[in-house]
């Protein structure tokens, strides 16, 4: 099949950005010429250009099509609109039974006719991020100025333009030509094919695949990193960035100033990673090691060195730049700090950052109990938490706020377990990051993000669908992972109404909703909670949660399926008899129970019930559920023989008090009509 | 760099920008006589980037950072410092080559060094102005931001503007080799960087964090405010401006001296910003007036 390709060539792609164009750019084409029959198709992206090639038909041959349009019966502007649609009329029509049908003729088309037609559009309103406008002439807006575009259909230019009504497309017309290496092949080539594509610009120092760009830093790094006996410390998001950052890497290895080998590691890697974009490299032990690696974009008539003698100088300064907050930071106290951070506001209804300091240090001090941390230290390192806020280096990197409060307070002489408290209260900071899981630096944590939660509520700075400003669901989610995966038990609402908030049960309903979406992310069944919350909210999570596990493992059982059914259409009937005379609720009378199901059933739910509720109020779950599971026999077997509306309203409405006891029963566990399925 | 010439002085560098940029067909303007903190502020920029009238201009504008003090202790910061700015209106197409010869043109040259173009989208909240564009990266340092201007004073740009600047200090250490600010060499004959600016780092400091006003700061800020008000009842767009301006400074100060809260920062932010759009408005309306043939646009 003969091969089509496309190039975009452009002003410098943001490295972030480039993957995803390279996908979204294969995608459109083949829904543009889907017709086409579109397959094998690769993409590229690099810094300066996204491409495609694919396989594609010659052409559509002219065909007939039968458009079903709509009923004979329907009125009269229904046909008229499909006629107008179709540029038809009516004696053009036929019918096929009571639909009238247009046989229709679709003229054929060659593939480069429609190439021609559909990829201006295409190119015009790609879908970037984020766009921009440039020059003089054309409000076409791309990511970075576009500046050629290479199309061909087996091996022979398509040509189109980008021009639409009086926009000129800054008269961007589709041509066989490409560019390769900016300073090191400079000026256009002839392009032939999507293969001489790739091998020419190979000789034109363009790696256009990612991978393989991605592969060579890799594997240069690592071998550099090798030649002087360390590994490169694994950062898989910062290969992918450096990979679309060049498009010839060569990679090169540095040295750090021994001088500077005493900061603390984080920050040398942050400086080096988010600033610089170096790996970082470790010796054999673990320990940072004096060098770093990097992708320069060119083979330098030297050899690099003025490159790497560069990069080092612009380490040195930044390192230069840490050393100074360093050493000032340390000649006082983290403690001396604190009451500095009264001048600081953290929002201008809740305070300074002292108050809040001051109100974390009581709830930290209130929670440290309830999870097994010293009430003493716990309010020391809430005391402590905030106060880096005011250090040059967290001036200087606001990333490392924690990290370098932790240092501080360890260069103090602080208890070990309140410097690691300084640092990790701030976890979990997302998704994937770990929770605390040393007692003192849990009740920090909690009591921060309490603090932030119950106090933006206090204002009425809720989250809403489209903001959240202060990122009070991150907290919530905080909140939720300590307590889970911490297995922490304890009661929500009071330590809210102590971190400020009068009115708890709105934090609360909000901390529930979290947790529902969070199960739903996770893939599990949120409906289960739902149907569990729909009771009543507890605010102890890990109960909760403990109590909605065992519905779940209980409807994952056949006895827990065939129960929800059954329990579904006991509450089903019960909806509809209540709207006719309900509801029927009171006494079942044994002596009315006439059919041997109706009386095995009344005496399994005499026994069923109260030990239902006597397993959950003792937090037996599983053995609550096993209880309900007791009643999938009996209450198939009623359905299965008995009538519920029977013709004697005393025995109708005595079988309905019945069921609604199945109901209250199951009740006792969770809101079942909330289960899906 | 080559390596075997001595590599310019500070005061060379500049000269060597504005031949380089005024081969280009650059207006060279002087600096702007009002305190700012970036070039971009100048009229030249953000005024002359609205509007439908072609512009190109480069100049030195001294940008005064107060909360970047470091009393003359610190190598690589200062509370005043030189941008070297460019603005063409519209961007032309060879912008970045055009750049790339300005790098030549001062003794860097990308076969010999790493040039590259690294994402940045530029904003600035007090202008109410945002473009796209990148940090021009030389072996992994930032010796300049190019920006395609997209809006400017809350408007849209009719003309993307390309605007470029360069941190001439930053640039100057590293085209010399020199580790310390204060080391430049500025006049190739014995001047160095410290011996002109050194005090004035000192003293400047000293004012930004200890001794400024706080109160007749902000007093001075509401009348900037008030005086841009008025300007611009009477269509004054330029003097109107130069208040707008003076204003930013004021609040910078007053950021540097510490009493401003994240949500006070805010409020100031947003009331620049409404000078300066209000000043971008009035400058708009009088290009019009003065070319009836742009009223249209």
């Amino acid at each position: 099949m003969p091969e089509f390709f496309l190039e975009l060539f452009s002003e410098e792609i943001p490295a972030r950005m480039q993957a995803r164009a390279a996908e979204d750019l294969a995608r459109l084409v083949g829904e543009a010429l889907a017709v086409l029959n579109p397959s094998g198709a690769i993409s590229f992206c690099g810094t300066r250009r996204i491409a495609v090639r694919l396989q594609l038909d010659a052409g559509v041959a002219e065909s007939r099509v039968a458009e079903r349009g709509p009923r004979i019966a329907a009125p009269e502007q229904a046909l008229a609109g499909f006629l107008r649609k179709h540029g038809a009329t009516k004696d053009m029509l036929s019918q096929d039974g009571d639909v009238w049908v247009l046989d229709r003729v679709v003229p054929g088309v060659a593939a480069a006719e429609l190439i021609a037609r559909v990829m201006p559009g295409l190119i015009r309103r790609f879908p970037w991020p984020k766009s921009m406008r440039w020059g003089g002439t054309s409000t076409l807006a791309w990511v970075r100025p576009l500046r050629r575009i290479t199309c061909l259909f087996d091996d022979v230019v398509v040509p189109f333009s980008l021009a639409e009504g009086a926009d000129d497309g800054h008269g961007l017309v589709a041509s066989f030509l490409s560019e390769g290496h900016r300073f090191l092949s400079p000026g256009a080539f002839i392009v032939t094919s999507a293969a001489q594509w790739q091998a020419e610009l190979r000789a034109r120092h363009v790696i256009v695949d990612a991978v393989e760009r991605r592969a060579i830093v890799a594997g240069g790094v690592a071998g550099l990193a090798a030649d002087v006996g360390c590994s490169i410390v694994e950062d898989a998001g910062l290969l992918d960035e450096v990979a679309g950052l060049v498009e010839w890497p060569v990679p090169l290895l540095g040295q750090i100033d021994p001088a500077y080998m005493d900061l603390p590691a984080e920050v040398m890697q942050v400086s080096m990673r988010v600033n610089q974009r170096y790996f970082a490299l470790r010796n054999p032990d673990g320990t940072a090691a004096p060098y770093f690696a990097f992708a320069a974009n060119i083979a330098a008539t030297d050899g690099g060195a003025a490159i790497i003698a560069g990069n080092e100088r612009v380490l040195r300064a930044r390192f230069s730049d840490a050393r100074h907050f360093w050493d000032l930071d340390r000649t006082r106290t983290l403690e001396s700090r604190v009451a500095a951070l009264d001048a600081i506001t953290f929002h201008a209804k809740l305070g300074s950052q002292g108050e809040r300091v001051r109100r974390m240090v009581t709830l930290a001090g209130h929670i440290a109990p309830m999870v097994g941390a010293d009430p003493a230290l716990a309010r020391r390192a809430a005391l402590l938490a905030k106060a880096d806020l005011t250090t040059g280096m967290v001036g200087e990197f606001p990333e490392l706020q924690g990290v370098i409060g932790s240092y501080y307070a360890s260069h103090d002489g602080e208890d070990a377990a309140v410097a690691d408290a300084v640092r990790d209260h701030y976890a979990p900071k997302g998704l994937g990051d770990a929770v605390p899981t040393a007692p003192v630096a849990i009740a920090v944590a909690l009591a921060d993000k309490l603090d932030i939660l119950a106090g933006f509520f206090a204002i009425g700075e809720k989250p809403t669908g489209s903001g959240d400003p202060f990122a009070l669901r991150r907290a919530a989610l905080g909140v939720i992972r300590i307590i889970r995966e911490g297995g922490l038990r304890l009661n929500l609402a009071p330590l809210v109404v102590q971190a400020g908030l009068a009115n708890a049960s709105e934090l609360i309903e909000f901390l529930a909703e979290r947790l529902r979406v969070q199960l739903r992310t996770e893939g599990a069944r949120h409906d289960v909670l739902t149907a569990v919350l729909s009771q009543g909210i507890d605010d102890d999570f890990a109960r909760l949660l403990a109590r909605t596990d065992a519905v779940a493992a209980l409807l994952g059982t056949t006895d827990g399926a065939n129960l929800l059914a059954a329990a579904k259409r006991a509450a089903n009937i019960l909806r509809i008899e209540d709207k006719k005379d309900g509801p029927h609720e009171g006494e079942v009378d044994p002596a009315l129970l006439s059919l041997p199901e109706e009386q095995t059933l009344a005496a399994c739910l005499d026994s069923v019930a109260p030990a239902v509720a006597r397993a959950i109020a003792t937090e037996h779950f599983a053995a609550a559920m096993a209880e309900l599971a007791s009643l999938r026999g009996p209450l198939d077997a009623f359905f299965a023989s008995v009538t519920v509306n029977d013709e004697r309203p005393e025995l109708r409405r005595n079988r309905l008090r019945l069921l609604s006891r199945v109901r209250a029963a199951m009740s006792l566990a969770a809101d079942f009509s909330k289960i899906d399925g | 760099m080559t390596e075997t010439t001595r590599p310019p002085s500070f005061q060379d560098l500049i000269l060597r920008l504005h031949a380089f940029w005024a081969q280009q067909g650059c207006v060279i303007l002087q600096p702007y006589d009002v305190e700012m903190g970036a070039g971009t502020f100048h009229p030249a920029t953000t005024l002359r980037a609205l509007g439908p009238k072609p512009w190109a201009a480069a100049y030195v504008q001294p940008s005064r950072r107060p909360s970047d003090g470091r009393y003359g202790e610190n190598p690589n910061r200062l509370q005043h410092y030189y941008q070297y700015q460019v603005i063409m209106k519209p961007s032309p197409a060879d912008a970045q080559a055009l750049l790339l010869d300005s790098y030549r043109a001062i003794g860097l040259d990308p076969l010999l060094h790493d040039f590259r173009f690294v994402e940045d989208d530029w904003e600035s909240p007090t202008l109410g102005a945002w473009g796209l564009g990148w940090e021009v990266w030389c072996d992994g340092m930032e010796v300049g931001q190019f920006t395609y201007f997209q809006q400017v004073g809350g408007i849209a740009t009719v003309l993307p503007s390309f605007e470029m600047t360069y941190g001439l200090e930053r640039l100057a250490m590293y085209v010399q080799n020199v580790e310390r600010v204060y080391d430049l060499d500025f006049n190739g004959r014995g001047v160095t960087y410290g011996d002109v600016f050194l005090r004035a780092e000192r003293e400047y400091s000293a004012h930004n964090f200890e001794h400024a006003n706080v109160e007749r700061l902000a007093r001075h800020f509401a009348d900037a405010e008030l005086e841009c008000a008025a300007l611009l009842e009477q269509k004054l767009a330029l003097p109107a401006y130069d208040q707008c301006i003076k204003a930013s400074h004021l609040f910078n100060l007053l950021d540097a001296r510490g009493v401003i809260s994240v949500t006070e920062r805010a409020g100031y932010i947003g009331r620049v910003r409404t000078l300066a759009k209000g000043c971008c408005e009035a400058w708009l309306a009088g290009e019009a007036a003065d070319s009836p043939q742009l009223a249209a646009v």
